[in-house]
């Protein structure tokens, strides 16, 4: 009976050593190599236009499929769900007046009844579809990327695509998540380890040259753990040192995807754990800024902070993300003044990620962070867009609100988001109270406006 | 169209709901998905604070009126399709794909004008009292007048709708006062799909 079992056992030893080896070779001349060397072999742009080619047939058949059953297909719209005008209170209310008061303007009352119309369809308006509350949520595809997570359309899908399906769902999971995983273990260890070893050399050339190498290689090495496909655009406006480079915020993957193209001093709170244990040992190889908890509170402490650093030329730029939250890649909210007061040129950076492969904002009141990297890393891919854009300073006689807007112009047209007035942390905060009375104040204006028109006449 | 029933499998009532309001598949889908971002506990119904989350509807003068109006006197909780039914009176008077007779569709021009006396009328007793118009004025501009002032505004626009001067309101007063105004045209809000 034991010879029986021999064989086996041995044969699977060597099989099982075999694909091991053959599985760490792949991976270190495919992937590691070039990442510590910063090359690119092309491999996942090929896989980016093969999956591109996949979901539109899996949309035409879907459409098909519906056709044949004389169904409408769900389509989402991913902007606007209801026609608003833009016109102004004062505009509307007046129109009403005028299309419903028997009397001429001149001697009509301050109030009409009917002004409670403007409000109360604003109200609903906003009840329908408003600006807000929707970037809070992952935005809507209009083609299927075979990831069910996103589909109304399952009545109509075919054998094909259900066995097309099967078969992305076993290669994600299958193969894709433990690559990824095993890559981003690497990618992770590697940089505790190396900035602890580097932390260990003096102060000099020498350690700022090694210390930027391992932030990059191990950043790349995240990169293809995600397999993040990205393309930089006008590299020339880079951040340089002594500067602030700003970003609009979709997950905590933006700070990879831009800490693998250039060296950044990193801005944030201490966190305990693993972060804490990454975020300690990367601090020794290179100046980040990590606060305690309690220092976070402390505004003018963490602005004298940054300024010490942004005005020391020799130290690498700050990465700050303005918005303070994450937000869902269609809009850019507003962009809390802070760091637009510490002074330095500011190098703005705008991200846009393309959905179709792979969601990669952060709903962080829906899933956690393990939960979230677990989906992205078993997502197809994560492809995105990073541009450059020309360096700005704050001019005379403009105040920090007023550069934190336009800059957040400048990333919003750049990336073709829209660019909002709205507070991020909206997100879980209740809307200020200066808002609420603006809507009164307006509406009284008017109608102070019609009584002076009146006792003039 | 054709039969497009089994495309909202998930939605409960979905049939009826397009039947009685008149809103399209594709409607009540966009809805219901408003509905459920809407809902953040999931309890299947929309409470006070799910409204109160929305910023442009909490700077709305009259937010507290307008969430009223769906939820109704003793229900703290809207469920979907009460929801659909009140959305329901913002629909276009042209669209003619209701089933039900012209006078019971709720987006004909006499439901319009109910859902908006309703905002004013908040004891749901029939007729606007000058009480009931004071404070809808008060919400409307809140600080920025003062109370005489408010109280000779109210006191006008009261006396010219008031035929019968009988210190209300009733609903046909307040219809005919806005007998001129396009109803359809000022209460509707078009769907882009």
């Amino acid at each position: 009976m034991e010879f029986f079992f021999n064989p086996f056992d041995n044969l699977l030893c060597i099989l099982l050593g075999i694909s091991f080896t053959v599985w760490v070779t792949l991976l270190l001349v495919f992937i590691i190599v070039p990442a510590i060397l910063g090359v690119s072999f092309g491999i996942r742009r090929l896989y980016m236009k093969t999956l591109l080619k996949i979901f539109e047939w899996a949309t035409l058949r879907l459409e098909r499929g519906a056709k044949e059953k004389n169904h409408p297909l769900y389509k989402p719209y991913s902007n606007a769900l209801i026609a608003k005008e833009p016109t102004s209170l004062e505009e509307e209310i007046k129109e009403i007046r005028r299309s419903g008061s028997n009397k001429d303007l001149d001697s009509a009352t301050e109030f009409e009844m009917s002004d409670i119309f403007y409000f109360a369809r604003r109200g609903v308006e906003s009840i329908m579809d408003d600006e807000v509350t929707k970037r809070f949520s992952a935005e809507e595809l209009e083609s299927w990327n075979l990831l069910t997570r996103s589909n109304y359309n399952f009545h109509y899908i075919s054998l094909r695509l259900t066995v097309l399906w099967g078969l992305g769902l076993l290669i994600r999971y299958g193969l894709l998540l433990p690559l990824r995983v095993t890559l981003a273990f690497t990618g992770v260890g590697l940089l505790v380890f190396l900035t602890s070893l580097i932390g260990l050399l003096p102060n000099g050339r020498m350690k700022n040259l090694l210390s930027e190498k391992v932030h990059l290689m191990c950043y790349r090495i995240c990169v293809r753990a995600l397999t993040a496909i990205i393309t930089y655009h006008d590299s020339e406006n880079k951040p340089k040192n002594g500067g602030i480079c700003v970003a609009n915020h979709t997950s905590p993957i933006d700070v990879i995807i831009l800490a693998s193209d250039g060296c950044y001093a990193m801005v944030g709170q201490i966190h305990g754990g693993l972060m804490g244990v990454i975020q300690r040992s990367m601090v020794k190889a290179c100046p980040h800024i990590w606060f305690e908890r309690s220092e976070v509170k402390d505004r003018h402490l963490v602005a004298k902070r940054l300024s010490d650093h942004v005005e020391d030329k020799t130290k690498l730029p700050i990465l700050i993300f303005p918005e303070g939250t994450c937000i869902n890649n269609t809009s850019v909210m507003m962009f809390k003044k802070g760091s637009f007061e510490i002074g330095g040129t500011v190098y703005p950076v705008a991200i846009k990620y393309d959905p179709r492969f792979g969601d990669a904002f952060w709903n962080s009141s829906k899933f956690g962070m393990v939960n979230y990297l677990l989906r992205m890393m078993s997502s197809w891919a994560i492809v995105c867009s990073v541009w450059y854009l020309p360096p700005m300073s704050r001019e005379e006689g403009e105040d920090a609100v007023q550069f934190a807007n336009r800059v957040k112009a400048a990333i919003a047209r750049q990336g073709g988001l829209v660019d909002l007035l709205w507070d991020g942390g909206l997100k879980r905060d209740k809307v200020k109270d200066t808002f609420k009375e603006e809507q009164q104040k307006l509406y009284s204006k008017m109608l102070v406006g019609t009584q002076e028109n009146r006792s003039r006449s | 169209m054709g039969s497009n029933k089994s495309t909202l499998q998930h939605i409960p009532n979905a049939e009826e709901l397009m039947e009685e309001t008149g809103f399209s598949a594709a409607h009540i889908q966009r809805l219901y998905d408003r509905f459920q971002l809407l809902d953040r506990d999931q309890m299947g119904g929309l409470r006070n604070e799910d409204f109160e989350a929305i910023p442009e509807l909490v700077t709305n003068p009259i937010k507290d009126r307008i969430i009223g109006a769906f939820l109704s006197p003793g229900k703290d909780m809207v469920d979907f399709p009460s929801f659909v039914r009140v959305l329901a009176h913002f629909q276009p008077t042209n669209s003619k794909r209701s089933k039900t007779s012209s006078q019971e569709q709720y987006n004909s021009p006499t439901r319009k004008l109910q859902f908006v006396f309703q905002l004013y009328d908040q004891d749901r007793d029939g007729k606007i009292s000058k009480t009931e118009m004071l404070q809808v004025l008060q919400e409307m501009l809140r600080m920025e007048e003062t109370d005489e002032q408010l109280q000779s505004v109210m006191e006008k626009a009261f006396q010219e709708a008031d035929l019968d001067q009988d210190d209300a309101i009733s609903f046909d007063e307040f219809k005919k006062s806005l007998e001129k105004l396009d109803i359809s045209e000022k209460m509707s809000i078009g769907f882009l799909c």
